[in-house]
């Protein structure tokens, strides 16, 4: 792959963004993150003719103004958008969100462990998947690396 | 994968659906493996209420009767089938038909490698992946204690 294209972070809790970002360092993945703190940003970014569309979107449920699952919804009624996989990365486990979710084609939906080791072995899972979907891609001495 | 409903196999390419169970047995994947040929054979099943609903879809592009995009378009719209995962595996790496299935919604576009090693260590990740996500009216089994048994059994 020539050009990584960026992975999309939508967290609103500072804490939760930072720890992610952290995982994505820790596995070595090369595509650059972009953050930004709830969906009202995001869609700003997706729809901004200068930023670059990203490979993955990972996406928070519960943020202020407007939630993942709204953003979901606005992005695949979007021509320019709705081609861009999205992985809710949430705390909820509420049957309603997992089926508003996939009802909105989330191509992904895991509950973000508490525990750094475990959320990292997740990530790891996130990420390897979607490097055999040609879109994300792990610093070659890492892809042999066991975690 | 996360839970033991059957996992829907479209395949017309009868070496390549021996492979897709090969690899799943060596995975030690217990679900069952419901093949059909084509997409029109795909939406009798899935549209048959005596039959159990896949916890996901796994489907070549590549078919007769109705393709793998043909049939997205068809189970996306469709307010009973479109919750359930679909995973295109393929040999195309024709960019067109990745857009038009991730804008379809496709949960996956991953490209078969040739080398059977390694096509195990593809489907090792998408199950994996599809074991570690979440789905509407799952079982609730601890993900954890999957997530060691199929990478216990995958090793």
């Amino acid at each position: 792959m020539s050009l990584l294209k960026p992975i999309l972070l939508v967290e609103d809790d500072i804490v939760d963004a930072s720890t992610a970002k952290q995982a994505l360092q820790d596995l070595r993945v090369r595509n650059p993150v972009v953050h930004k703190t709830d969906g009202e940003e995001a869609l700003e970014y997706l729809r901004d003719p200068n930023s670059e569309k990203p490979a993955i979107i990972l996406l928070d449920l519960n943020m202020p103004r407007i939630s993942g699952i709204e953003l979901l919804q606005i992005m695949k009624t979007d021509a320019e958008l709705q081609h861009i996989p999205v992985v809710a990365l949430t705390v909820s486990e509420y049957e309603q969100d997992k089926l508003d979710t996939f009802d909105f084609g989330v191509a992904g939906y895991v509950i973000k462990a508490v525990d750094y080791d475990a959320f990292l072995r997740a990530m790891d899972i996130i990420i390897q998947y979607w490097a055999w979907n040609g879109l994300v891609e792990k610093e070659r001495e890492a892809n042999n690396a066991r975690l | 994968m996360r839970d033991c409903r059957p996992i829907l196999l479209l395949e017309d390419d009868t070496v390549d659906a021996m492979a897709v169970k090969r690899a799943l047995k060596d995975l030690h994947v217990s679900n069952p493996l419901v093949r059909v040929a084509n997409g029109e054979e795909a939406l009798v099943y899935l549209r048959d209420d005596s039959k159990e609903k896949p916890c996901v879809i796994l489907l070549d592009l590549n078919m007769p009767k109705m393709n793998g995009i043909e049939f997205l378009k068809v189970v996306k719209a469709d307010e009973k089938l479109k919750r359930i995962p679909a995973i295109a595996l393929t040999t195309s790496k024709d960019d067109q038909d990745r857009v038009s299935a991730f804008k379809l919604s496709v949960a996956g576009f991953v490209v078969k490698p040739v080398d059977y090693i390694k096509f195990v260590e593809a489907m090792r990740i998408v199950n994996l992946y599809w074991t570690l996500s979440e789905q509407p009216n799952s079982e609730r089994e601890s993900t954890n204690e999957k997530l060691q048994a199929n990478t216990a059994g995958g090793r």
